[in-house]
């Protein structure tokens, strides 16, 4: 403990309290909608406009801007979902366990958008909208996993026992995660070996490297986004009757 | 670059554009859908209240 500053440690208690949460988030939001918005806007220019045609794959490949950023985020939230279900299991911090579950949906959305952008642009290079392939079969539970993280939360009547169920199955699919990431190695696939986390060197021109990672951050800029609107309404729905969200309710009337 | 050209994408325009369309849907509906209900929340404790003078 004291490797950290003691101002970070006092930032995350007053973080894992409702109040400040709810007020700080309230401050930051417009900041995260600019970054956002400029990264977007950036990324897009780059990757529709500036970017040169694939000299194999043409103007289709242009769907990697949003396709290749989604399957990471699909990947990334199912892990911050599954940590921050294994703190609210362990410690029991509300927050925590609102952070996991709020960030389903979200993660659910991207793995959709990831394999059905993926379909699209099976259909015109390989001439098909879907095979059975590890990849995109590893992906399409993933999707499964996320689904069964909502339903399963929303099964439980007791929002902090659903918590714990939820936490539970999130780390159990886990094992999912690696098998995603290394499926275009393991086995024999349609889909594409990886272009830029390769550790030698991407293999990926820089003018279209850019953007995609413009839209790479810009996607992480949504999620917080996205993430902070769904925990505000679970936070409310749990705190209806504690004093703050009574508070919130009276300075509306006014 | 003309404006025809940059819609059609080369010829796969419709691959393109469902791809960028669907996501702007989803991830439209991501924001709105958690607004709605906190909306929705604040009205409902509002007319309780009201009942409840």
């Amino acid at each position: 403990m004291f490797l950290i500053p003691n101002a970070v440690v006092r930032f995350f208690h007053r973080m894992a309290s409702p109040p400040h949460f709810y007020a700080f988030t309230d401050k930051v939001m417009p900041w995260l909608i600019i970054i956002f918005v400029l990264l977007t806007g950036f990324g897009l220019y780059g990757g529709l406009y500036l970017a040169p045609s694939d000299y194999q794959q043409g103007d289709s490949y242009r769907i990697i801007y949003i396709h290749v950023p989604s399957a990471w985020m699909s990947l990334f939230i199912y892990m911050v979902m599954a940590i921050s279900g294994a703190i609210g299991l362990v410690w029991r911090i509300k927050l925590a366990e609102i952070v996991a579950i709020s960030s389903a949906p979200i993660g659910a959305s991207f793995t959709f958008i990831a394999l059905f952008t993926g379909s699209l642009w099976g259909k015109p290079m390989w001439g098909t909208w879907w095979v059975w392939d590890a990849r995109l079969t590893s992906e399409l539970i993933l999707l499964f996993l996320y689904l069964g993280v909502i339903g399963l939360y929303g099964a439980i009547d007791d929002k902090r026992v659903a918590s714990k169920a939820v936490a539970i199955l999130a780390l159990v699919g886990v094992v999912n995660i690696p098998i995603i990431h290394y499926s275009v190695e393991w086995w024999n696939t349609l889909h594409q070996g990886p272009t830029v986390t390769k550790m030698d060197k991407p293999s990926i021109h820089v003018s279209m490297l850019i953007p995609l990672l413009l839209m790479a951050l810009s996607f992480k800029f949504y999620y917080l986004i996205a993430l902070i609107q769904r925990i505000r309404i679970e936070l409310l729905q749990r705190e209806r009757n504690a004093q703050w969200v009574k508070a919130k309710i009276l300075e509306l009337r006014l | 670059m003309s404006l025809d050209e940059f819609i059609s994408m080369g010829g796969y325009g419709f691959y393109v554009w469902t791809s960028y369309g669907v996501t702007f849907c989803v991830l439209l509906a991501n924001i709105i859908i958690p607004i709605a209900q906190r909306k929705q929340f604040f009205a409902k404790a509002l007319n309780k209240q009201k009942k409840s003078l």
